[in-house]
């Protein structure tokens, strides 16, 4: 599908600088990060997860873990357009009674984030869960919502967002693009 | 990729398509390791397992699949169903039609039965052993077992011993390892192959001792005493002594090579008691592996065959 970048939404220093923001957020609601676990939803909420991982390493000096998941396992569009190419799913810690922080890179109907609960909640009973999006773009299909957000754009339906991160695309950047 | 596919013969796979399937078989092995070894992808999808002929562990090992992604299983086995009352296999086909099922896994006795069925099922078929002639998810899992033991396949030199003439497993995985760049060794004396083993397109040799000290993979057939109507071989001592894997065998092989079988063992007959029972060698001899990975691997073969198929 040919697509058309619009704006440029957030650079490099944006991202970091958002980052670093959430990483503050999630300590100040969670009283430091004693309990804490991070988990990624592949594929760009992982890197992310890692970085706001290690910003949390810098403020508190201490290793929170960082786990990898993959929802296609979970998705309610069997049949439509599932990918055949999963990705692995890593998550090398118990998840019992934790705080969960999910970490995907745009929030949009939620039906991934309703699948990402699901997966999570077949592992083990964590004490909550928490949501980080880096982008907000609006038109939710279900009752959820983020607890830490990076930026809210709203968005038409025939708009998406773009997200790129240094470690899978060589590029940090947010653009809003159309398909036409 | 492949989507409403039947999977009939190893070959039906292309080098890609099986990288695929393998692939997807280490997160289905993720799964496997959690403590609720379910997940629900092929919820409300309704699966078959017709077994004309004796299995445990293949039947099993799809039932456990088909389970573990949340489908639906019917099970009809030749011992307990209409077909000892006398009914043909049209008229079981006819019934199973009418039942409105996603897929069938069929196991029958008559080489190249498969595609007749599948030409009267309109749905996607996969053949869990067909006579002499292919048994591709058994392929699937051994190419699955042996990358996860090696790492890369490309240049491997695996030898496959025994009984050439009655094994479906023997066919297809010659096709199969060939396919993905190993480098296949028939060890097999004359009364066990095939009239036209130039098909095989392999090296054949008699003596098992000519390669033991080069191969990466020992892979040894079963002797299918079921599907030898006449003796084939003069003496099960003469079998060992020319084509039995024992302990001194074993410590002539390579450092780092395997011993793989698809099971169940004739013990004593290709592979000796001490080599079977030992403790020192156990995490060469890939036998278990084998069985754990096929619930991984057919878990990969039904999800790609069927979740993104639509309802008709």
């Amino acid at each position: 599908m040919p697509m058309r970048e619009k704006a440029l939404v957030m650079g490099p220093e944006d991202i970091v600088r958002v980052l670093k923001r959430i990483a503050h957020e999630i300590l100040e609601r969670n009283r430091g990060c004693q309990n804490l676990v991070f988990v990624g939803i592949q594929k760009r909420g992982i890197p992310l997860a890692r970085r706001i991982a290690d910003n949390i390493r810098s403020l508190e000096d201490r290793e929170v873990p960082v786990g990898k998941l993959d929802i296609t396992f979970y998705r309610d569009d069997i049949g439509k357009n599932i990918k055949s190419d999963i990705q692995i799913t890593d998550i090398p810690f118990d998840i019992k009674d934790k705080d969960i922080i999910l970490v995907d890179d745009v929030l949009f109907t939620g039906r991934t984030i309703r699948a990402a609960l699901d997966a999570i909640i077949d592992m083990g009973r964590p004490r909550t869960i928490q949501l980080v999006v880096l982008i907000d773009r609006g038109h939710r299909e279900l009752p959820i919502r983020a607890d830490y957000v990076g930026k809210n754009i709203p968005t038409s339906l025939n708009e998406f967002i773009d997200v790129k991160v240094e470690e899978t695309d060589g590029t940090d950047k947010v653009t809003i693009c159309s398909n036409q | 990729m492949l989507t409403g596919r039947n999977l009939i013969r190893a070959s039906d796979l292309n080098e890609q398509e099986v990288g695929l399937v393998l692939k997807n078989a280490d997160s289905f092995m993720e799964v496997l390791k959690r403590k609720v070894k379910k997940v629900p992808t092929l919820r409300g999808k309704t699966i078959a397992n017709i077994f004309f002929e004796p299995s445990t562990r293949t039947r099993n090992s799809f039932e456990l699949a088909a389970k573990r992604l949340s489908a639906d299983l019917v099970n009809f086995s030749a011992s307990s169903s209409a077909l000892k009352k006398g009914e043909s296999i049209m008229d079981t086909i006819e019934t199973i039609i009418s039942l409105k099922l996603n897929l069938l896994v069929v196991r029958h006795g008559h080489s190249g039965v498969m595609d007749f069925i599948s030409g009267k099922v309109g749905i996607p078929l996969i053949n869990a052993g067909d006579g002499k002639n292919q048994h591709p998810t058994q392929a699937l899992l051994d190419t699955y077992t042996i990358k996860q033991k090696f790492g890369s396949l490309q240049g491997l030199k695996v030898a496959l011993v025994g009984d050439f003439l009655n094994s479906r497993v023997a066919r297809s995985n010659v096709e199969m390892f060939s396919r993905m760049g190993m480098e296949v060794i028939v060890v097999a004396p004359s009364m066990l192959l095939p009239e036209d083993y130039s098909v095989l397109g392999t090296d054949i040799l008699s003596d098992i001792d000519q390669v033991i000290d080069q191969v990466d993979v020992l892979y040894m057939l079963r002797m299918q005493f079921e599907r030898q109507n006449r003796r084939f071989y003069p003496s099960i001592r003469e079998y060992n002594r020319f084509l039995g894997l024992d302990r001194k065998r074993l410590n002539n092989m390579k450092k780092d090579s395997v011993v793989m079988h698809p099971g169940p063992v004739n013990r004593g007959i290709e592979i000796s008691e001490e080599v079977m029972d030992s403790r020192d060698s156990k995490d060469r001899i890939l036998i278990s592996n084998q069985v754990t990975h096929g619930v991984a691997v057919r878990m990969s073969l039904l999800y790609l065959i069927l979740s993104q198929q639509e309802e008709p």
